[in-house]
C-alpha cells in the first residue's frame, strides 16, 4: 500500500508478520472482551431489545414532560458555552507558553542574547511546565474530571463546566501551541524591520495570522463541548444526561426516544451556528 | 477616486459594526450560560473549596503500587485494550458494508453510470443511498456513552456492551467518512479502466478501492486512538474495563488506587498513539 515503488520480489514481511499478529491479538481480545452475539438470540435478550425497541414509540410529548426537559437543555447549552469560554481562557496562555517560538526562542528573542543564562533557563522552564500541565489536563478523561469536581463543589451544572473547561483546555492548549508554531515568520521580520517593538510584533504580526484558525478550531470543539456536556449528566454534572439516564434506568423508553430527539436537535444546531459562524470568518 | 474610497470606507464600516454586532451577541452568551450554569468560582479559590481540593490532591500521593493493584491496574488496562480494539474492527465492518451505499457517485450519479440511458427509476434509485446516510447520522448522533447504557441494558454488564457502544458509534463515525472518502475518489484511473471495457465491480476492485484503502486505514487507526480513550470511561455506566475499576476508585475514596489507575490510563493511551502513529506511517 505504500507510495513508494517497491521492486517485484522485494517485498517485505512486514504485511504477513503484522497480519499474523493482529490476528492473534484479535482474537485473545475477542475473549477478554467477552464478546457474544447470540445473546441477543436467546431469550431473554431478545425480549429486552423487543422491550427496548417497541418502547422508544411513540415518544413521550406530553406538556408536562416537555417542560421539565426545558430547563436541562438551557442548562446543557450553558455548560457547553461556559466551558468552552474557561477552556480558552486555560488553553490560551498555556498554549503561549507552550510554544517554542514563543517563550524561548525564534524573532520575538532574537534581539536578547542567546543563552543569556538565567532567564532563558527560566523561559525554557515554563516552556515545559506549560506542555506537563497541558498533558495533564488533556490525558484524564472528562468523565473522570466531572466525577472529581462533583466531589469538589457538589452536584450541578457547575461541576460539568469545570470538567470542560480544564480537560478542553488541554486539548485547545495544545492545537493552539501547534498553530502558533506554523505563524509564518516573513511578516513578524518585516514588522521588526519598521523597528516594531516585541508587543507590537505580537499584536500586528503574530496575533492577525492564527486568530482564524484559533477561532475555527475552538468553534469546532465548542460543537463537542455541546455533545459531552449532554451526556456529562451521567456522573452528576447537569444537563439532560442525567435525564436520559434516569429514563433508561426507570425503563422509560419513550421518554429516551425525546431525549434523543433534543439532544439531535442540540447538535444540529450547534453544527448550524458554527458553519455560519465560521462562513463569518 | 473619491467613490472607490468611499465605498471602501463603507465596507469597513460595516464589516466594523457586524463584529461589533458578533461581540455583543457573544457577550450576551457569555453572561446568560453564566448565570444558568451556576458558577461560583469563589467556591474554587476559598479556603474551604482550594483547601478540599488541595486536600484531595495530597491524597492521591504515592500511588499505591502493592502487586494486588498494580494487577488489577494492568488486568484493567488490558481489557479496555481489548474493547477498543474489538469494537473498532466491529466498526470498521460497519462502516465498510454502509459506507459503499452513502456515497453517491457509487450508487446513483457520475461517471459509472454516465453510460446508462436516461433512468427511469431515477428518485428510486437513491432510496439506499438516503438510507444509508439516515442510518449513519443515526448511529453516529448517539454518544458512546448512551449507546453503552443502551446497551448494558440490552446485554447486561460487562465489556461486550463497551464493544457494541464503540462499534455502533464509530462505525456511524467511520461510515460517513468512508463515503466522503469515496466520493472525492479520483476519476482518471476509473475513466482509463472504463475505456478498457472494464465492468462497474472491476473498476470497484481496481479503479477505486486501491485508492482509498489507504485512507481508510488511516481513519480508522485514528478512530482507534479517539476509541482506547472512550473504552477507559465506558466503565462508568459499567461497560468493563480501566473506567470500571476507575469509577470504584473514585466512590470508594480510595485515592491512593485511582492514581496507579490513571497512570495505568496514562501509559495505555500514549503506547496506542505511538503504535497508530507507526502502523499509519507504515500502511498508508
Amino acid at each position: 500500500m505504500s507510495l513508494t515503488p517497491r521492486l517485484p520480489g522485494s517485498r517485505s514481511i512486514f504485511p504477513y508478520v503484522f497480519g499474523g499478529l493482529f490476528l492473534i491479538v484479535l482474537a485473545d481480545s475477542w475473549r477478554r472482551a467477552e464478546v457474544n452475539p447470540g445473546i441477543f438470540f436467546e431469550p431473554e435478550g431478545r425480549e429486552h431489545l423487543w422491550r427496548f425497541v417497541t418502547g422508544m414509540y411513540p415518544p413521550e410529548l406530553s406538556w408536562e414532560f416537555l417542560e421539565l426537559m426545558v430547563r436541562p437543555t438551557i442548562e446543557t447549552i450553558q455548560i457547553s458555552v461556559m466551558g468552552t469560554l474557561i477552556a480558552v481562557v486555560i488553553g490560551f496562555p498555556l498554549g503561549l507558553l507552550a510554544t517554542s517560538t514563543f517563550s524561548f526562542q525564534g524573532i520575538l528573542h532574537e534581539t536578547e542574547f542567546r543563552n543569556a543564562g538565567l532567564r532563558h533557563g527560566l523561559k525554557v522552564c515554563l516552556y515545559g511546565l506549560a506542555r506537563a500541565l497541558l498533558s495533564l489536563f488533556r490525558c484524564i478523561p472528562e468523565f473522570v474530571w466531572a466525577f472529581m469536581f462533583v466531589r469538589a463543589v457538589g452536584l450541578g451544572p457547575f461541576p460539568g463546566v469545570l470538567a470542560i473547561g480544564v480537560a478542553y483546555g488541554g486539548m485547545l492548549g495544545k492545537v493552539y501551541s501547534e498553530i502558533f508554531e506554523s505563524v509564518n515568520e516573513r511578516p513578524l521580520e518585516a514588522i521588526q524591520s519598521t523597528g516594531a517593538g516585541r508587543l507590537q510584533i505580537f499584536f500586528y504580526g503574530w496575533f492577525p495570522q492564527v486568530l482564524p484558525n484559533i477561532t475555527s478550531y475552538t468553534l469546532y470543539r465548542w460543537e463537542c463541548a455541546v455533545r459531552t456536556s449532554a451526556i456529562l449528566g451521567l456522573v452528576g454534572a447537569g444537563g439532560i444526561g442525567q435525564q436520559i439516564q434516569i429514563s433508561i434506568r426507570m425503563f422509560n423508553f419513550h421518554e429516551v426516544t425525546t431525549l434523543l430527539l433534543i439532544l439531535f436537535a442540540l447538535v444540529a444546531g450547534a453544527d448550524y451556528v458554527s458553519a455560519k459562524v465560521r462562513s463569518l470568518l | 477616486m473619491d467613490e472607490v474610497r468611499a465605498l471602501r470606507a463603507g465596507a469597513r464600516d460595516r464589516t466594523r459594526a457586524s463584529t461589533y454586532v458578533m461581540l455583543a451577541l457573544l457577550g450576551a452568551l457569555f453572561v446568560w450560560s453564566y448565570q444558568g450554569s451556576e458558577i461560583d468560582l469563589g467556591l474554587l479559590f476559598s479556603a474551604d473549596g482550594g483547601g478540599a481540593i488541595a486536600d484531595y490532591v495530597k491524597r492521591l500521593f504515592p500511588p499505591d503500587f502493592s502487586p494486588k493493584v498494580v494487577a488489577e491496574a494492568v488486568v484493567g488496562a488490558w481489557e479496555t485494550l481489548a474493547i477498543s480494539l474489538v469494537g473498532t474492527v466491529l466498526s470498521a465492518v460497519i462502516a465498510l458494508s454502509l459506507a459503499f451505499f452513502g456515497a453517491r457517485n457509487l450508487v446513483y450519479s457520475g461517471l459509472l453510470y454516465e453510460m446508462e440511458p436516461r433512468r427511469r427509476f431515477g428518485l428510486l434509485r437513491r432510496v439506499p443511498y438516503l438510507a444509508a446516510k439516515a442510518v449513519l447520522n443515526f448511529l453516529r448522533t448517539i454518544p458512546e456513552m448512551l449507546w453503552a447504557l443502551i446497551f448494558v441494558f440490552l446485554v447486561g454488564l460487562g465489556p461486550f456492551p463497551g464493544v457494541l457502544a464503540l462499534g455502533v458509534h464509530t462505525g456511524g463515525v467511520l461510515g460517513k467518512l468512508f463515503a466522503e472518502v469515496l466520493e472525492d475518489v479520483d476519476l482518471q484511473p476509473i475513466e482509463s479502466l472504463q475505456s478498457t471495457g472494464a465492468g462497474k465491480v472491476q473498476i470497484l476492485f481496481y479503479g477505486i478501492l486501491p485508492q482509498v484503502l489507504p485512507q481508510f486505514i488511516s481513519y480508522t487507526l485514528y478512530r482507534w486512538e479517539v476509541n482506547i480513550r472512550v473504552a477507559a470511561v465506558l466503565g462508568f455506566v459499567g461497560a468493563g474495563g480501566l473506567g470500571q475499576r476507575i469509577h470504584i476508585a473514585l466512590s470508594l475514596f480510595l485515592e491512593q488506587q485511582l492514581l496507579t489507575l490513571l497512570i495505568a490510563l496514562y501509559i495505555l493511551v500514549t503506547a496506542v498513539d505511538y503504535l497508530s502513529a507507526y502502523l499509519r506511517r507504515r500502511a498508508v
